[in-house]
């Protein structure tokens, strides 16, 4: 494979907004290298240090049935040494100039990132680069094993060991059809992490980890101009690789309304109520994050004062729109106080929600959480690196938009809302035909919502 | 938006911006021979620290960061769950629980609903040395948040309605405790290290008998006791200059009536002088959590850089050894690690992680094994890995406000030297193989240990017994916790 010695500019951002305005702006430069990586830079010489971070998009969304969670066992393999770094030297290296690392997978992307002083840049770039085009050189079967017994513990200590741990895994599966790939969680099943093999990472690194399928944000103390040259240093001998199929969102639909019970070692009873709603940045995802707020958000959130402040027949409430590529879900969990059914609990709520479905919240309500929404982006702003950093925004903007410095229109979502979009929305979305599951005490289905409809 | 659209606006960036970069003239390729040298490290420049004094003699330090504009304000009252009564063990986290459930003549949701408005985050909570008030604002609500916050501080309204409500919440998190068996875990070694009789042996926010004993009496007591100027000092960080700042601080707390002096002593703690095995049955558990611990040093110990480097090799980073060996050479856990909690009066040291239960015993014996190893001398190259990975790595601490502004609280309430920060990085550097032998030696002992584990007694009482570590004091959850308080009458009989 010939070196490419040329990157072409894809586009150049620089500010044109007066100071004065309280737009929200993260400056930065894009270029895509001949092998099809995406390069973005963003300076902030705030303090000395600076994060490479690194999408590929892929997750669990793109795993074969038979082998589920393979995406994120990947991840951890992604550790363990390439053609020219040996097992365990990527820690060692990056460790001993000061830098630390991370990375984790969700359904659509797995993401990586390295902090490190901005003085010893290059050794993430070597680092990132050399896992990117010689990941399968240095390769063992002991490396998977070692990483499948890893990942097997991790499985155990988040799910199987942590009360409530197995009910997102219920979840999934009642909402999504058995072929849809969010029915089967990321950290998959103990039977698939045995069954994934040395061929199989091979495939799944020629496939998937491919240039063009990953974007690189360097952001932090750096120059522009020097990041540039650097990025084709370490990074234009990837070879390229075959393109990936897009994502194509699969939102779901439920027939009708699933009642599941499922007993655990807890001492309180709680109940999951999920509804199938769309993917991340579709129209009515920001006002579906606005529902949530005005549902759980705070002291005077309506399930809350309901539920823990006036009724007390709650420990806590929670409202999520969790957002993803394919298709979301809308999950509301309580959980009871002793002495309290989910029956019970599931008759407040449903009240709560028949109300905002009969009236829209009150200008206030609404307010109130987007005044806490955007203030929330301001301490995204605050650190470069890390999960939920500038580095990462600018990536998980460039996956979903195309446009890393999506920051404003982001924000610009929420701003537009009127109360009147919160009530469309639980209209529309929060419906009969639904999840409804209760994770009881073991032997205690009693206090379960029970499975026949009265 | 949809995939689809994504991919076509990136079609039309592309097409728009065509202008090619040669790099070829001066690209000679990557040397991949070895880890690339790095530049001489850049200075860690720290923003210029200010001191104050409001008129009633609060004290002010304010740090200003000007690329976010956001502010924190920390207030941090000279008092925590060390100044518990010794029979109301957490009230100090009731009380900070309770500051912000009504205050200033507003009650409990008419106050949140002010911070919400704001964009605000208010909290309150207590550790074992301090209680916290702390204000996360857009500069721009800073003054009208700065009132809410010192309502919060100086005038809690301490409603009986709102005690029993924050009661029942907590006895059911007490409740809830039985389900979690790293908080089991947690539990349990406390009692083992310090012991029933010392405060440190029962939980930072109290048990379930002391919870039920509070009175609202009991709340504005320890609040008149403890939170006044005298006691208190007030940190800053963010987008604001002292001219700005100052009037505002004046204006919400420098009419803060002055209180006496508060003292908090407290016994120290006794080192362990022996090796104490506990087992908390769990039967069926997937995993073992194993906890292993003993006294520590206090926060203003003077070897605390030299105690960062050793903890930094033996369980304080990805390579370090524990978790080296338990997770990357043996597959045995998710995660090992090790660190000390300083406080004023010592501290706790432990080492932690989750394991398969069928592996349990010989996850304790590499634990041992390397509680043991820290005591002898280590490679040059590993030393220089923890002091390099501590001392370049510090920049990091002190990047947002949220940051600067607890470090800045911390050196307050401990009274560290005015240097701490800027002399962190050379007193890193220079710690050397025969400072973290000699420290180790001082502070870690796998002779005279706690060791807890929780797991199912049925699958490793055996294994463990086998390593010969001791006796080993068996345990049911109700045990430990005592029988599970009954929370199921309605609330007010």
């Amino acid at each position: 494979m010939g070196l490419l010695s040329t990157v072409s500019l894809l586009l150049l951002a620089q500010a044109t907004v007066p100071a004065a305005s309280p737009r929200l702006e993260v400056p930065y430069k894009i270029f895509r290298l001949e092998n099809g990586l995406t390069v973005i830079v963003h300076e902030d010489r705030s303090a000395p240090i600076v994060s490479v971070n690194t999408w590929y998009h892929v997750g669990s969304g793109r795993e074969k049935l038979g082998r589920t969670g393979f995406a994120h066992l990947f991840e951890h393999l992604m550790f363990e040494g390439s053609r020219n770094v040996p097992e365990g030297a990527f820690d060692r290296w990056l460790e001993a100039v000061g830098g630390n690392n991370n990375g984790s997978t969700n359904t659509d992307r797995t993401n990586y990132w390295e902090d490190a002083p901005a003085n010893a840049l290059e050794v993430p770039l070597f680092l990132e680069s050399d896992r990117m085009a010689y990941l399968l050189d240095n390769l063992t079967p002991e490396t998977v094993d070692g990483q499948r017994d890893v990942v097997k513990n991790e499985r155990r200590q988040s799910y199987e060991n942590r009360p409530y741990g197995m009910a997102e895994i219920e979840l999934s599966k009642a909402m999504f059809p058995p072929d849809h790939p969010y029915s089967w969680p990321t950290i998959g099943s103990m039977e698939d992490l045995s069954a994934a093999s040395q061929e199989d990472v091979a495939e799944f690194f020629k496939k998937w980890y491919a240039p063009g399928n990953a974007s690189v944000v360097i952001a932090g103390d750096v120059d522009a101009a020097r990041v540039r040259e650097l990025a084709v240093t370490w990074f234009a001998e990837v070879p390229a690789r075959a393109a990936v199929e897009p994502i194509i969102p699969r939102p779901v639909a439920l027939a009708e309304e699933k009642r599941l019970v499922m007993e655990d070692k807890v001492q309180l009873p709680r109940l999951y109520l999920q509804w199938p709603t769309p993917p991340y940045l579709a129209p009515a995802d920001a006002a579906l994050d606005a529902l949530a707020g005005v549902l759980a958000s705070g002291k005077n959130s309506r399930l809350y004062k309901k539920l823990v402040y006036d009724l007390q027949v709650a420990q806590d409430v929670s409202a999520t729109q969790e957002s993803a590529a394919l298709a979301s879900v809308f999950s509301i969990v309580v959980t009871a106080r002793a002495g309290h059914t989910l029956e019970e609990i599931r008759g407040h709520v449903d009240a709560e929600i028949a109300a905002l479905q009969r009236e829209a919240p009150s200008s206030r309500e609404l307010e109130r959480f987007l005044n806490q929404h955007e203030a929330s982006f301001y301490d995204r702003l605050e650190r470069v690196g890390g999960f939920g950093g500038k580095a990462d925004l600018l990536n998980n903007y460039f996956f979903h938009t195309g446009n890393p410095d999506y920051f404003e229109e982001d924000l610009a979502r929420y701003r537009s809302l009127a109360p009147s979009d919160v009530r469309a929305v639980a209209l529309r979305f929060l419906r009969p035909e639904r999840v409804v599951l209760s994770v009881v005490p073991e032997g205690k289905r009693e206090l379960a919502v029970p499975e026949v409809k009265r | 938006m949809t995939r689809t659209s994504r991919l076509l606006a990136l079609r039309l960036l592309a097409l728009a911006g065509t202008l090619t970069l040669s790099a070829s003239a001066v690209w000679a390729g990557a040397d991949r021979s070895r880890p690339p040298s790095p530049e001489p490290p850049r200075p860690l420049t720290l923003p210029a620290v200010t001191s104050h004094t409001l008129q009633n003699g609060l004290p002010v330090r304010m740090a200003p960061m000007r690329e976010v504009p956001v502010v924190e304000v920390v207030l941090v009252i000279r008092a925590g769950a060390a100044a518990d009564p010794l029979d109301r063990p957490g009230l100090a986290s009731m009380v900070a629980d309770m500051l912000d459930e009504g205050a200033g003549g507003s009650d409990a949701l008419q106050l949140a609903d002010a911070v919400d408005f704001l964009g605000a985050d208010l909290s309150t909570g207590a550790s074992w040395d301090a209680t916290t008030i702390r204000l996360h604002v857009p500069v721009s609500r800073l003054g009208e948040a700065l009132g809410l916050m010192a309502d919060v501080a100086q005038r809690p309204a301490f409603g009986s309605a709102d005690l029993e409500r924050l009661r029942r919440e907590a006895l059911t998190g007490i409740l809830q405790a039985r389900d979690q068996p790293r908080r089991i875990a947690a539990l349990a070694l406390a009692r083992a290290v310090f012991g029933k009789a010392h405060r440190y042996g029962l939980p930072l926010d109290g048990d379930a008998p002391s919870v039920a004993s509070f009175q609202t009496s009991d709340l504005q007591r320890f609040h008149a006791d403890y939170y006044h100027p005298e006691n208190a000092g007030l940190v800053v960080a963010g987008d604001v200059d002292a001219a700005t700042l100052l009037p505002l601080l004046e204006r919400s707390f420098g009419a803060w009536p002055r209180g006496r002096g508060a003292s908090t002593a407290m016994p120290a703690p006794r080192q362990l002088r022996e090796r104490r095995v506990v087992l908390v049955d769990r039967p069926g558990a997937a995993q073992s959590v194993l906890r292993l611990g003993r006294v520590g040093p206090p926060r203003d110990t003077p070897n605390q850089v030299e105690i960062e480097v050793m903890n930094t090799l033996l369980g304080g980073s990805f390579t370090s050894r524990l978790n080296d060996n338990l997770r990357e050479q043996h597959g045995y856990s998710y995660g090992a690690f090790s660190g000390f909690d300083y406080r004023r009066v010592a501290g706790a040291f432990q080492a932690a992680s989750d394991v398969q239960t069928s592996v349990t015993a010989d996850a304790l014996r590499e634990f041992v094994k390397e509680l043991t190893r820290i005591r002898t001398r280590a490679s040059a190259e590993e030393v220089e890995r923890a002091r390099n990975y501590l001392a370049y790595g510090y920049a990091q601490d002190f990047e947002t406000t949220r940051q600067m502004a607890a470090r800045l609280a911390e050196q307050w309430l401990y009274g560290l030297p005015e240097d701490t920060f800027s002399t962190f990085v050379p007193r890193a550097l220079a710690v050397g193989g025969a400072q973290v032998e000699a420290t180790a030696r001082g502070i870690i002992d796998p002779g005279k240990l706690a060791i807890v584990i929780v797991g199912d007694r049925s699958k490793v009482e055996g294994g463990v017994a086998a390593l010969g570590l001791g006796p080993i004091d068996v345990l049911t959850v109700d045990d430990l916790l005592g029988p599970a308080p009954r929370l199921d009458e309605p609330p007010g009989r």
